[in-house]
């Protein structure tokens, strides 16, 4: 990395705000032709974002994008297509039933004499197909390839037309080892040949691996650019997590306050499901607050799945009370006291057309069964208890959840699990992309329920919050537990060197 | 919910007012041999079976389904009565011959949903099964003939009055028990919660198998009844025309009553509109003399604009109202 060209994409001052998010604040980022440019961030950064702002699914509510020198502004993703900036998304946005050609050409087929000319489809995809090395019949239809070869031909469906800049968003998340050296082979050689690749990745050893340059979003904002030699995985994890002190009310003395000398009340033994969750051992004690920590992707929600029955264990058991429990599905385990708050609010948790009261009595009601309707005076008073307790706003039973802010919809979810009154509480991401107000208060209702008795699995990004809530720490990474921390003597430090994995490098990770 | 029936009300009010303007008699009543008559009544009693099915469908519209065998449970209910009842005119063999019809409707209903909730296939599809097979299960039951019926028993069903005729009181006696049991109990509330989310449904515990299953037995057991009283109205079990399309019409009275074919919030009242006006409709042609090959195009054209005023853009095109009156 000499003296650069300049940059083929600049945005400098970029800001975008949704409905009661700023999704992006004043970020500044580029991309240098021939280089392959990771974006970091944990879940909610932005990343996502910014990448629909360059490829014109957004526009910015200020700031300038720039290609290649010459102010731009695209209106769709169309445009920025033609503009010489090709996006690949996670999932393969193919045709399965089409041929290999048709999918690298449609939409701008060869045409003569007013049809499409299929041999000159088929040769002009055979050679973009060479020049990435992928040697497939351009002929054969799609759907007969894996699901591999299917994201090399969305790639190769990508720079079938000029293309100055490659976006791929989580291009390796399906794909195993050796596919994703393959990938990794073609993004060199589109590299060297001068396009600008911005990589997306959870996996930090593929980061590692391929990018020369990184950029790393936390919250919205840009905490920093670095060459990718220049910056060790401890920094990085540090600047995608944050390390904001202080900035919440000292929940920790409460922490320091409980006992947790209380009796085992989940205990899971080898635990797991292929693909998800490697085999773990676990122990909840009532009062205790246990913190998950992890980098997306570690494993966090796929363990508590598993602990609530939401997908099926292939191996191991849980006991509750020391009596096994037949964990059939949901049902099963809101029986036995367990509560799972899903960190995907509005697909999982909330049923955002019904009011919040029915929301609120929704798993009570559930559990009791259809015919054993809550009295409406019995509802009052639930939802009266709670919207107060929880200071949900607005404080009106018949407001459709829908319209409600994202920290009141949390806590509308949360207050659902606690009118079950349950023995374990598990809380996947219940402070994502709330404000820090929401956030506080759900903070000190966890103390103070592990204070009760209940038994609580936290699970959050933010490492700061989890080391200061959580009486006990497992770490888990690359879907693996691997330590168990006393929370009270953990700094954010130890717990990032785990995550990190320490200098020595990984076994080449195997994803599927 | 309240807002959302005006534009239906609307409709119906002015269909009836056009009925008026046409047969200024329309709205008059007679009592005749302790019985009441008129256009209206005739509009309630010639509704009742759309109405019934539309209440089933309701229900399942509101799970995210849909039921397209409801013509043909209609069907082969009023076969299997017909064919058991023969030439009896005893009362006990009609009521048994409509149990019997009632029992295989509600199987039927268990078949529909076994497809759909247990082995997850699209409702539309599922139901289509049935839609087709049904009508063949009826031709066997009648073995391809007409069976016609002399039981005065049955013959109530559909053609009978007590004040009013039977049948309106059967359909009105189906809403207030659906409207009980789903606004009372809890049932209501977990078929919506299954309608707008059921993976969150799933996850808070309910049993959303169950309730799927529980919405395509009373549809089906719904279209049964409405089926009894085709067959009774005519005395006659007709395996291939009884209840012909009328899953459109019914499907057409919960859309215009505003429940969404997405599925969640439902509304029987406006389900009990849709209806009406549906019939209304059907009825209008025949006293303002509509031509018969104009027929359908006329319905569809008021099917249409119904529907057109309830669309989200259309409503916001017609914003200005809010202003005049708040909401």
């Amino acid at each position: 990395m000499t003296e650069s060209p300049p940059p083929v994409v600049q945005m400098r001052g970029i800001s975008l705000a949704f409905p009661g998010v700023k999704a992006l604040q004043d970020v500044d980022f580029r991309l240098f032709p021939g280089e392959v440019h990771a974006l970091m961030g944990e879940n909610g950064a932005g990343k996502s974002t910014l990448i629909k702002t360059l490829t014109g699914v957004h526009r910015p509510d200020s700031g300038q994008v720039s290609l290649a020198g010459a102010d731009v502004a695209f209106s769709s993703p169309g445009e920025a297509q033609h503009a010489g900036i090709s996006t690949v998304y996670q999932e393969v946005n193919l045709c399965a039933n089409l041929t290999v050609a048709e999918n690298i050409l449609l939409g701008r087929e060869p045409r003569r004499f007013g049809g499409v000319d299929f041999s000159a489809m088929r040769k002009r995809a055979a050679e973009v197909l060479a020049r990435i090395g992928v040697h497939i019949d351009p002929a054969s239809s799609l759907g007969e390839h894996p699901i591999a070869v299917q994201q090399l031909v969305a790639i190769a469906r990508a720079i079938a037309v000029d293309c100055r800049v490659l976006v791929l968003d989580e291009p390796t998340s399906s794909l195993d080892a050796g596919e994703v050296a393959e990938l990794f082979r073609i993004m060199r050689v589109l590299r060297d040949e001068g396009v600008a690749i911005l990589f997306v990745s959870h996996f930090l050893d593929q980061v590692y691996e391929i990018s020369d340059r990184m950029t790393v979003l936390r919250n919205g904002t840009l905490v920093g650019e670095h060459l990718t030699a220049e910056v060790d995985r401890r920094t990085l994890i540090a600047q995608m997590i944050g390390r904001d002190l202080g900035a919440l009310e000292a929940i920790e003395d409460a922490a320091e306050k409980r006992k947790t000398g209380g009796p085992v009340l989940v205990q899971a033994s080898g635990l797991g499901r292929k693909g998800a969750i490697e085999p773990f051992d676990l122990e909840i004690r009532a009062g205790e607050v246990v913190g998950l920590a992890g980098l997306l992707g570690s494993g966090r929600t796929e363990l508590a799945r598993l602990l609530f029955g939401a997908d099926r264990a292939d191996s191991g058991k849980v006991l509750v009370d020391g009596a096994p429990l037949r964990l059939r599905g949901p049902r099963s385990a809101i029986a036995a006291g367990i509560a799972f708050s899903s960190e995907d609010r509005k697909g999982e948790g909330l049923v955002a057309d019904l009011s919040i009261r029915d929301n609120l009595v929704l798993a009570m009601q559930a559990a009791r069964g259809w015919t054993r309707p809550l009295s409406r005076r019995t509802k009052d008073q639930l939802v009266e208890k709670y919207l107060k307790a929880l200071d949900i706003r607005p404080a009106n039973p018949d407001a459709l959840v829908r319209t409600l802010s994202g920290g009141n919809q949390q806590k509308v979810l949360l207050a659902r699990w606690l009118v079950t009154e349950p023995r374990l509480l598990i809380l996947d991401e219940p402070t994502r992309g709330i404000d820090i107000g929401a956030k506080a208060q759900i903070q000190q209702l966890v103390t103070a329920l592990a204070a009760e008795g209940t038994a609580v699995l936290f699970i959050s990004a933010e490492l700061e919050e989890v080391v200061r809530i959580a009486d006990r720490i497992v770490v888990l990474r690359d879907r693996r537990k691997i330590a168990e921390l006393d929370g009270s003597v953990t700094g954010v430090d130890e717990v990032v060197e785990l995550i990190a994995g320490g200098a020595a490098p990984e076994p080449e990770k195997v994803v599927s | 919910m309240k807002n959302r029936l005006i534009w239906p009300l609307v409709a119906l009010a002015a269909l009836l007012l056009l009925n008026l303007v046409v047969t200024p008699s329309f709205f008059a009543l007679r009592i005749q041999d302790g019985a009441l008559y008129g256009g209206l009544v005739d509009v309630l009693k010639n509704g009742a079976p759309t109405l019934l099915i539309a209440l089933g469908m309701t229900l399942v519209i509101a799970t995210r389904g849909i039921d397209l065998s409801v013509g043909a449970v209609a069907a082969i209910a009023g076969a299997v009565s017909c064919v058991h009842i023969g030439t009896s005119d005893s009362a006990g063999t009609a009521f048994a011959g409509m149990a019997m019809a009632l029992l295989l409707c509600a199987l039927l209903g268990l078949w529909n949903g076994f497809l759909v909730a247990g082995m997850g296939i699209q409702p539309i599809i599922a139901t289509l099964v049935l839609m087709t097979a049904g009508r063949g299960i009826a031709m066997l039951v009648t073995e391809g003939q007409i069976v016609t019926v002399n039981n005065s028993a049955y013959k109530q069903v559909g053609a009978g009055f007590v004040v009013l005729p039977v049948a309106i009181l059967i359909s009105l006696l189906v809403l207030g028990l659906v409207a009980f049991v789903t606004r009372r109990t809890a049932l209501g509330m977990l078929i919506e919660s299954v309608g707008v989310n059921p993976e969150a449904s799933r996850l808070a515990g309910v049993r959303s198998g169950t309730i799927i299953w529980t919405v395509y037995v009373f549809a089906a057991v719904c279209a049964g009844i409405a089926g009894l009283m085709i067959s009774s109205n005519v005395s006659a079990a007709d395996a291939n025309n009884a209840g012909l399309w009328i899953e459109m019409d019914a499907i057409l009275a919960v859309v215009i009553g505003g429940t969404s074919l997405a599925g969640g919030r439902y509304s029987l009242t406006g389900t009990l509109l849709g209806a009406l006006i549906i019939q209304t409709l059907t009825t209008t042609v025949y006293t303002i003399g509509v031509a018969p090959e104009v027929t359908l195009v006329f319905k569809a054209i008021v099917v249409i604009a119904v529907c057109l005023v309830q669309a989200p853009k259309a409503r916001a095109a017609l914003s200005f109202r809010k202003v005049a009156v708040p909401s």
